[in-house]
């Protein structure tokens, strides 16, 4: 099942994906979402649905309800109204913590804490062990995904010493560690410079193709439209919501950011 | 006395306080130091004392420090002083007989809780729902001393400053008692206080139940003032939950040692500084604090020597794996 479209492309959108996602669980539903920090609503009646396997990529301007849809779609704000399920289970009752990856802009806020990549890779692991200490098979699995985010001769180093891409990498291994289904990411690489965007995207498109699903939410429209097979444009409202080859020449890009976006997402405008 | 508190638990650690008597005597024997002289038992209790404020304060210390929430053992330390101070009052006007330590403990976990709740239900940041709890429990302490200045006025110095000699046998218990409750919750849930330490919101995502485990370091932190009160006094106590962290901060390369190096340094900390205070007659919580001030300069110096001689950390990243 698909979002309830509100663009022009949206149900052309609809049909082209969802043939080939018909078979697929749905990891993420909102059902006419909308919520508000006071009684202006920041997004109002969403409705989105993201199947297993799928790279979704969430854009819209300063201000458009991206980070806020993503805290709906975790569980960590209620809706004010509708309905958001994670994993077919009311999105604030979801307990398994396991399944879901998160990596926030620039995150681990204190600025001198002496941790080491392994200590936060570990972390995943958390949600499995509960109050109990990490087995061999645990310490095997942290070190797996801190090898396959290419930061093995990093695990000892304090993460305050590694770059803002090198960073990012430690914290999807934490993702990977906890052997999510879902991977979200919330401006990854902002602050982040371009050839560790570059490697950090090609990670992403790796791990999809090893079928994780990734919600990605993004300010940089030529990463987006380069990587996300699916783009969903936001700004209060759903503008778009299809494949991304189809955004970078829609009406509602132009719509939402203004002229001459087209450039910026790397179309023909 | 502390028979509300202690009952059977008074009576279980009483073998252990007398073990720790048995100890520092055969110490006394082979050493012959006069600072742990059986004829000044008090020292043995305040030593007692000492060396589990270096346990516990960093470290719950090393979990505050790393959320900026250094200043946390100074607001609840002044509502500990409240605390005091309801003790107190309440021996002077009804004839209680409750330990001032029990009420302090009392009053500061209350405080700690007021400090979430008023951070939850006003959106303010954390430091102003301090301010104003650290103020109101001063204020509450200087008021019910006042009303009853007779009898407080020449008792209250003790807990404001801290005192070696007032360590009692009870007081020696109850701190065992909160070191025993404190080190087996940070055992029990030290991979939980690492991870909202770390990433608030990720633990969160995680399934974590955020808010409880604020919760639950704030009480700690309650339980470490209180407890570490009686040598450090209301007004350095919270030196101890965040100079030997500061201190550990610059040296160590991870968490876990971070967490052992500010405990050997907090321990230092008290041993020197019992150890000059008692031969110089000074007061043993300011002492202690200079002396771990005094450590977390040379932490410092030693971090940023590591740092200049550490080899080039520029190396490429690993490809990355497609296994």
């Amino acid at each position: 099942m698909r979002s309830t479209m509100r663009s022009d492309h949206r149900d052309d959108a609809d049909e082209a994906t969802t043939e080939s996602n018909e078979n697929r669980p749905s990891v993420v539903e909102l059902a006419d979402v909308s919520f508000g920090y006071t009684s202006t609503p920041v997004v109002e009646d969403i409705s989105v649905s993201i199947d297993a396997g799928e790279y979704v990529a969430v854009v819209g301007p300063n201000g458009s309800g991206k980070s806020t849809l993503m805290q709906l779609l975790l569980g960590l704000l209620e809706p004010d109204t509708g309905t958001a399920e994670l994993f077919g289970v009311d999105a604030t009752a979801f307990d398994d913590g396991a399944r879901v990856g998160y990596v926030a802009q620039r995150a681990g806020t204190s600025r001198e804490m002496p941790i080491t990549v392994r200590e936060v890779v570990k972390m995943g692991r958390f949600p499995h062990v509960g109050f109990g200490r990490l087995s061999a098979a645990d310490w095997r699995i942290v070190d797996r995904a801190i090898d396959t985010v290419g930061m093995s001769a990093f695990a000892d180093r304090r993460i305050t010493q590694l770059s803002g891409g090198q960073r990012q990498r430690a914290f999807i291994a934490r993702a990977l560690a906890g052997e999510a289904d879902l991977l979200v990411l919330d401006e990854p690489t902002v602050g982040v410079d371009t050839e560790s965007v570059d490697a950090f995207y090609g990670l992403l498109d790796s791990l999809h193709a090893e079928g994780i699903t990734v919600l990605l939410i993004e300010h940089d429209l030529q990463a987006v439209t380069e990587h996300a097979e699916r783009v969903i444009c936001l700004n209060g409202e759903i503008y778009f919501d299809g494949p991304s080859a189809e955004f970078t020449d829609s009406a509602a890009l132009a719509r939402a950011f203004g002229t001459g976006a087209q450039s910026l997402a790397g179309g023909n405008g | 006395m502390t028979l509300a508190f202690a009952g059977g638990v008074y009576e279980a650690f009483v073998p252990v306080l007398e073990l720790w008597y048995w100890l520092l005597t055969q110490l006394y024997h082979l050493t012959g130091l006069e600072l742990i002289s059986p004829e000044y038992t008090f020292m043995y209790r305040a030593i007692l004392v000492g060396l589990c404020v270096g346990v516990i304060a960093p470290l719950i210390g090393t979990f505050l420090v790393h959320r900026q929430l250094a200043l946390i053992g100074d607001a609840l330390a002044h509502t500990a002083f409240a605390g005091v101070a309801v003790g107190l009052f309440l021996n002077g006007v009804f004839e209680l007989g409750v330990s001032p330590y029990l009420t302090a403990v009392v009053v500061a976990v209350i405080a700690a809780l007021l400090i979430e709740l008023i951070s939850e239900a006003t959106d303010a940041y954390n430091d102003v729902s301090m301010a104003i709890v650290l103020s109101t429990g001063f204020a509450l302490g200087t008021v019910l001393i006042s009303l009853n200045a007779g009898g407080l006025a020449v008792g209250i110095n003790q807990y404001l400053f801290g005192n070696l000699s007032t360590v009692s046998a009870e007081n020696a218990v109850i701190m065992l008692g909160l070191f025993s409750v404190i080190v087996a919750t940070v055992a029990l849930t030290r991979n939980q206080l690492l991870y909202v330490t770390f990433d608030e919101t990720a633990a969160a995502v995680s399934g974590l139940p955020v808010a409880w485990y604020n919760r639950i370091m704030v009480m700690l932190t309650a339980l470490v003032v209180v407890g570490a009160m009686q040598i450090m006094g209301v007004i350095l106590v919270a030196a101890m939950l965040v100079v030997p962290v500061a201190g550990a901060t610059q040296v160590s390369r991870s968490f876990s040692e971070s967490l052992l190096v500010s405990i050997v340094l907090a321990e230092l900390a008290v041993v020197l500084g019992i150890g000059i205070s008692y031969y110089a007659g000074a007061t043993a919580g300011g002492v202690i604090v200079l002396v771990a001030v005094g450590i977390y300069v040379l932490s410092v110096l030693a971090g940023k020597v590591r740092q200049t001689a550490a080899p080039d950390e520029t190396r490429e990243l690993d490809s990355i794996s497609h296994d």
